[in-house]
């Protein structure tokens, strides 16, 4: 059988694996992405979040067959952009980060809101952030800061 | 705002932000063996036989037998085994673990093992118990003439249900032997010498043999409190008997199913009224503990020392007990014992103001606590409780007194509105005598010569920020900027045993150890030089001592402050309640840290919203739990509660670090009543609920009542 190629945090992979492998777990065991986090393994919590092609997709949902010519990119990825760099500073200035397991999801759903929609309301950012569980801020502190990253980061998303 | 209190960025916010932060699972795998539980399919059965298929070479079958030590795991009493002994007792209890290099081959081997089993007729409705684990009772005035000199006399019942911590990363705890023939522990965890006290028991070692680290640990309430203790014996004894590292993660349903979570309960009140005040009350709690022991009494103490709630009552009988059933065991989780009682007080105080014809509100406020009355157990509220002014301020912030009677008016319609305001308590540290008796709290600042300061303690970093806060205290005193000062997570091989990560006490009382220890430092620091300070624990001279035989005495030295209020509108058709906004006000003391606090009575207050309003979880007629999964359990979501507002009411503590108080878990400790007070209020006519979480279900079935 064919190695699957897809691009990881910008980088041609191939993977001789299974096609049937969860994106989750190759991420983690055999690319040593661990900033990917699995939360449920089910689609429900969003710890496991990651961007394939631009959109927002829970990986251990995703077969590595579906993988196939798809970008990945990971928080290993994307900590090195601008983009990063105004979210980090509006969370650490709000304190939103507490436990830190949803953190990495989470900050890329804000990535994926933001790319849609530059300037969200309080409402949209909730939606947005929706599929993605936090059982310790109760949420207001994270909203905070995607709102404050928003106004901050004008121009970049 | 005082300058401790200003805000800083958090010391772990760059790691975790950025998702360098590594997590017990997140460690390489190599050389690692995988570590999985054959579980107990039965609620109650004698074990006859485990049939092992043929172990592939590498691959281990690990159970009781393989107990070097004792096969109890040391957390109050003895009865919890590290693997199921002659008997299973719940379902899920683990029997065995099977350990190897490969994932699914140990599943397939764990599939393969046939366990014979003679099945007993499990115990499962509370109820029917009859095994009663722990047995307290208080009382103080002249209950018998209360009651008969009464004008009126109240009886409900009152049952609350689980709650599952759902922390956001699973149990998972690694261990490794070490070449010296020690064994290292490390994982996801709130209390590291907990876990060292219980592995060393179960290998039957002394303490030098084994150390245990706490990783980074992705949320606790509670639920990393006593579990690990066993978790860590469990991967231990595999560890020892492979002698290769096991590491051994939950997934989610494996978690939610058979892990510690809130007792559910069944509280019975008897209130004396007499010229429109509460005279007496007579109390009974019941709390389900599961099959074993675990921390129960200790929740159950705290549990009927709430009972009555933040309110003068002269006369009180409290009876709780502990009962065992064939289900996962109950533990610790955020409140401890004292949000099952609360709710219960909260909603008999509705009740009988509903019936009196007097406003709730009105009501509640004529019977509170104040400085220099009695606590529940004889003790005494030796500080200012200023619980008025903050009623005033959720007034203030949400209108509640004017929408409360408004809202009291019988309305029609399918959207109907209510409001319900909780008032309630948490007192800070360890119940009674636990601080002084059994912790006895130990830290150390150790100074390095080029300056920089560790703080040497036991406590964890769970995400409620204390690799931050303690540095504030510690720099604080010692003028130093904060990147000089720093905490790292506890290994036992390093730290003094400060005590758990438990009760809100760590900045209270270990907080005030550190800054004492500062100020020490401070009076003997000499440039260039390694220096290390101690400081040890004192109990406040003020305490009326505790005694547990007696159940009397001061429980606790003083008491954060909590006010709710909740607004919703139900929708009558479909039962669904949409939260309009939720308003707190907590006295935490000074918060040292602004946006910590804020932090924490956020998502407490979330959390407890969670508990009264949608997280059911129950066991069906053969003891299994059925809502084990994130479709079956829900938590709170973004778009759940958009509108929650926290303030902070500062009354300083003088024995707390600059007047901090316990913080963690008051938010969440009295939001059921203030939310079922709403959704009872909204359905109106005469409706008296009695029982969280009130979910949209519990609605419809009162809309059905009211339509017949």
């Amino acid at each position: 059988m064919d190695a699957i190629r897809f691009f990881l945090n910008g980088k041609e992979e191939s993977y001789e694996g299974s096609a049937s492998d969860r994106l989750l777990d190759v991420l983690r065991d055999t690319y040593r992405t661990t900033s990917v986090k699995c939360g449920c393994k089910e689609g429900e919590c969003g710890a496991c979040s990651v961007l394939m092609d631009g959109v927002l997709v829970n990986s251990c949902c995703v077969a590595m067959g579906a993988a196939e010519g798809a970008s990945i990119v990971t928080m290993e990825g994307f900590r090195d952009t601008k983009r990063y760099a105004v979210l980090d500073q509006a969370f650490a200035e709000v304190s939103a980060v507490q436990c830190g397991f949803c953190i990495p999801g989470m900050v890329l759903a804000a990535e994926a809101l933001l790319g849609q929609n530059a300037h969200p309301t309080e409402e949209e950012i909730r939606e947005g952030l929706s599929g993605n569980l936090c059982r310790c801020t109760g949420y207001n502190a994270i909203v905070n800061a995607v709102s404050i990253a928003a106004k901050e980061g004008n121009g970049l998303w | 705002m005082e300058k401790i209190s200003q805000s800083v960025v958090k010391k772990d916010h760059e790691p975790k932000m950025s998702g360098h932060s590594v997590y017990v699972g997140d460690y390489s795998g190599d050389g690692v063996l995988f570590g999985k539980m054959l579980r107990s399919k039965l609620a109650r059965a004698k074990l006859l036989r485990v049939e092992l298929p043929s172990l592939p070479e590498g691959y281990y079958y690990v159970d009781k037998n393989d107990v070097t030590g004792d096969n109890n795991v040391n957390i109050v009493l003895d009865d919890t085994p590290v693997y199921a002994r002659d008997t299973v007792e719940y379902i899920g209890e683990p029997i065995g673990m099977v350990v190897g290099p490969d994932e699914k081959v140990v599943d397939r081997l764990l599939a393969e093992i046939k366990v014979s089993y003679e099945e007993l007729e499990p115990v499962l409705d509370l109820r029917k118990a009859d095994t009663v684990f722990f047995d307290y009772e208080y009382q103080k005035g002249v209950l018998k003439q209360a009651f008969a000199e009464a004008d009126q006399v109240y009886q409900e019942e009152f049952m609350t249900g689980y709650q599952d911590q759902t922390y956001l990363e699973p149990q998972g705890m690694m261990a490794e032997p070490e070449e010296n023939g020690h064994m290292y522990v490390h994982g996801s965890m709130q209390c590291a010498y907990y876990v060292h006290g219980a592995v060393m028991r179960a290998l039957g070692c002394g303490p030098g043999e084994v150390h245990i680290l706490q990783d980074v640990t992705g949320g606790g309430f509670g639920g990393k409190e006593a579990f690990p203790s066993i978790l860590g014996c469990q991967v231990a004894v595999a560890a020892k008997k492979a002698n290769a590292p096991v590491r051994c993660i939950f997934n989610r349903r494996e978690d939610l199913e058979f892990t510690s979570k809130r007792h559910p309960s069944l509280c019975t009140y008897r209130v004396a009224v007499k010229n429109g005040r509460v005279t007496a009350m007579d109390i009974d709690v019941k709390f389900n503990a599961g099959a074993y022991t675990t921390l129960t009494p200790v929740v159950l103490q705290r549990g009927i020392i709430c009972a009555s709630g933040v309110y003068n009552i002269e006369n009180l009988h409290v009876h709780g007990c502990a009962l065992k059933t064939n289900t996962t065991p109950s533990g610790a989780y955020r409140g401890f014992g004292a949000p099952q009682t609360f709710f219960a007080v909260e909603m008999m105080m509705n009740h009988i103001a509903q019936d009196q014809g007097v406003d709730s509100l009105q009501f509640k406020e004529a019977h509170l606590v104040k400085q220099g009355d009695a606590t529940s157990t004889s003790g005494k509220y030796h500080f200012p409780v200023p619980l008025p002014a903050m009623i005033d301020e959720i007034d203030q912030a949400c209108d509640l007194r004017r929408k409360h009677l408004e809202y009291q008016k019988p309305q029609t319609g399918r959207y109907r509105k209510g409001i319900g305001m909780s008032v309630w308590f948490h007192g800070a540290g360890f119940t009674g005598s636990g601080e002084r008796d059994h912790i006895k709290a130990v830290c150390k600042l150790h100074k390095y010569p080029d300056g920089t300061v560790e703080i040497l303690a036991s406590n964890g970093e769970i995400g409620q920020g204390l690799r931050t806060t303690f540095p504030k205290i510690v720099a604080y005193e010692l003028n130093l900027p904060l990147e000089k000062v720093y905490y790292d997570h506890p290994d036992t091989a390093r730290v003094p045993d400060s005590g758990p990560t438990v009760a809100s006490r760590s900045l209270m009382i270990v907080g005030e150890l550190l800054r004492r220890a500062a100020i020490k430092l401070r009076t003997q620091w000499r440039d260039g030089e390694d220096q290390i300070v101690e400081e040890h624990f004192r109990e406040p001279d003020f305490m009326i001592p505790f005694y547990l035989d007696k159940f009397q005495g001061d429980a606790y030295p003083t008491y954060a402050w909590g006010v709710g209020a909740i607004e919703v509108e139900v929708d009558t058709y479909t039962g669904t309640s949409k939260i309009l906004g939720a308003y707190g006000s907590f006295d935490v003391g000074t918060p040292i840290d602004y946006n910590i606090v804020i932090g924490q009575m956020e998502g407490g207050y979330l959390q407890g919203i969670g508990y009264a309003s949608i997280e059911h979880m129950d066991y069906d007629s053969k003891g299994r739990i059925r809502n084990n999964s994130f479709s079956d359990y829900l938590i709170p979501t973004t778009k759940d509660v958009p509108n929650l507002k926290c303030m902070l009411h500062v009354e300083k503590y003088p024995e707390g670090p600059y007047g901090a108080k316990g913080a963690g878990e008051l938010p969440l400790v009295g939001v059921p009543g203030a939310y079922v007070e709403a959704v009872e209020q909204a359905i109106g006519h005469g409706a008296k609920l009695n029982h969280a979480p009130f979910t949209a279900e519990d609605t419809l079935r009162v809309m059905m009542k009211e339509a017949e």
